[in-house]
């Protein structure tokens, strides 16, 4: 088996400005935030993400990275909205496709079976139509003579998702509740990138999880880099919970230019390794301001 | 919802949320086997006191990727529910297009013919206020009975028409076709005001019921549109004695409710 083992900076260098790229997790939760981080690192412009959205869409606006964000929301689960993304598209910063979240999925699965779209009831009625005046409609060929709408295939440049554990050759486990739609992003792209708490031997997977949770194959993947915390700061159980604390700091260094300005010295203009141990250190003064604050 | 009130009722001391939650179990009266999906405070305990008490039947989530037995009172612990099935996102939208659902949603804007904003406040090429995105709004209308929860209704809520229609109202479901409306309801509105339905000849706003404690000319002049007014309208119903005491003691004991609506 190949060994598909890669640095976060082999990661950036497969992408190119202009690209389309497919992000995984939902929301706050499993978001391949190491990835996001590299590619904020990076002199990559002018991207199409698509995203169940949370702070990887934010981050990315933030940095001037996105030229068009594909969605159907972005949320940050704890807090209902992202200050950047919610600032790139009050000032027109970028261009958008917002769709129902059930449109995004079959958008994602006609990608991944290569056809040209897959039919859907949702969306008709909406303002979906409107906005996004591309979007048509499909008449049933049956006596039904349904319409319905014709959802395209959201065909991706690059795909990356972030799983707990993964072997070399590119098998991936999710051991929390959800695997999302992480399996059709990486359907739906041409370069296919998983990001890992852990790289494990094959045969320690299946002591890992049972079978269900071994829910990448390694026909879906080219690339596998390990990036313990590398979801941080959302949630990736049972490895950790969302980092509450910080995503509190983001959202409100994000209302005020110059804590932008220090947020992103601190935890942004450095390394991955660099940011572990920023947040770390971050963690522990949150920690002794409360137990000040408690008189303790 | 056209129990009448007698003063020794009120006089129970029923608070407004008590009022708004019960009046969001009514939502579910009726169902059979279906998915309830609550958002909001009120529209989580109403779910799960119907399905304690007059829908048996209801299937709850866990708010996360599991269907829970019985109805776990709110922020109970993860450890102690008991689980029955495995229900991750991606086959959220398997029950979604088959039916098996009844949901209550939250709108930032409502209208006068039942669209839903929750996308963007002004314009959306670029918005004044970007809000959460339309999330499964339009596919949720068009697929199953949807409901709306309102905790705060005010002229900025409940408008003329939305910004950005999100779930999909009579008039704009009618106007795409007999694929839109072949599975459309927007059954209730509920807000810490008072309770309404579509059930008019044109399918516009007609208010059922006003929480006791607010006067019809509340609800009107809070509303930014002409509401259809019923001759009568009652207040909202009064819990039951069981209804209350699984609200206060089993589902919500400590109070979560009264911080999402006050009065």
């Amino acid at each position: 088996m190949a060994d598909k083992r890669m640095t976060l900076d082999d990661f950036v260098g497969e992408l190119s400005s202009g690209m389309t790229i497919g992000i995984g997790g939902w929301g706050s939760r499993r978001k391949p935030m190491a990835a996001v981080r590299a590619i904020l690192r990076s002199d990559l412009t002018d991207l199409t993400v698509v995203s169940y959205g949370g702070p990887d869409v934010g981050l990315l606006c933030a940095a001037g990275k996105v030229a068009k964000a594909v969605y159907g929301f972005v949320t940050l689960d704890s807090i209902p909205t992202d200050p950047h993304f919610k600032a790139a598209r009050q000032s027109g910063a970028i261009e958008a496709m917002e769709v129902d979240e059930g449109m995004f999925y079959l958008g994602l699965l006609a990608a991944s079976q290569r056809i040209p779209f897959l039919p859907t009831r949702s969306g008709l009625g909406s303002d979906v139509m409107a906005v996004n005046p591309s979007l048509r409609t499909v008449r049933s060929p049956y006596d039904d003579g349904e319409e319905l709408v014709a959802m395209p295939a959201l065909r991706l440049d690059a795909a990356v998702v972030h799983v707990n554990r993964a072997d070399a050759a590119g098998s991936g486990q999710i051991l929390g509740p959800d695997p999302f739609f992480d399996e059709l992003f990486l359907g739906a792209a041409d370069r296919r990138f998983v990001t890992t708490e852990r790289v494990v031997a094959t045969e320690q997977l299946a002591a890992e999880g049972p079978i269900q949770t071994l829910c990448i194959s390694r026909l879906l993947t080219d690339g596998v880099i390990e990036t313990p915390g590398g979801a941080h700061f959302t949630a990736c159980v049972p490895d950790y919970g969302r980092d509450e604390g910080f995503q509190k700091e983001y959202v409100a260094a994000a209302g005020d230019p110059d804590a932008w300005a220090a947020f992103q010295e601190r935890f942004l203009a450095v390394d991955e390794d660099g940011y572990q141990a920023a947040t770390r250190e971050a963690a522990d003064e949150r920690a002794a301001a409360k137990a000040a604050k408690e008189g303790k | 919802m056209t129990d009448t009130v007698t003063t020794e009722e009120t006089a129970a001391g029923v608070t407004r949320a008590e009022y708004c939650a019960i009046a969001c179990a009514d939502v579910f009266r009726g169902d059979g086997e279906v998915m309830a999906s609550a958002f909001g405070t009120a529209p989580a305990l109403g779910a799960r006191l119907a399905r304690l008490t007059f829908a048996p039947d209801l299937v709850l989530t866990d708010g996360d990727a599991a269907l829970v037995a019985g109805a776990p009172a709110l922020g109970a612990r993860p450890d102690s529910l008991v689980l029955e099935s495995h229900m991750p996102y991606r086959r959220v939208f398997d029950v979604v297009w088959s039916g098996r659902r009844n949901l209550i949603m939250m709108a930032s804007q409502i209208d006068r013919t039942g669209n839903q904003n929750i996308s963007a406040i002004g314009p959306w090429a670029q918005p004044k206020a970007q809000l959460v995105g339309v999330r499964g709004a339009p596919g949720n209308t068009v697929n199953h009975s949807t409901s709306y929860w309102v905790p705060n209704h005010s002229t900025r809520s409940f408008v003329e028409q939305v910004d950005v229609v999100s779930g999909v109202g009579y008039e704009r479901a009618a106007a795409a076709g007999p694929s839109a409306t072949k599975f459309h309801e927007i059954r209730f509105v509920v807000s810490n005001l008072g309770v309404f339905d579509f059930q008019t000849p044109d399918h516009v706003m007609r208010l059922v019921s006003v929480h006791p404690g607010v006067t019809i000319d509340d609800v009107v002049a809070a509303t930014g549109f002409a509401l259809v007014l019923p001759d009568e309208v009652p207040d909202t119903r009064e819990p039951t004695a069981e209804e209350l005491d699984l609200l206060r003691t089993v589902l919500d004991p400590r109070g979560m409710r009264d911080r999402e609506v006050k009065a």
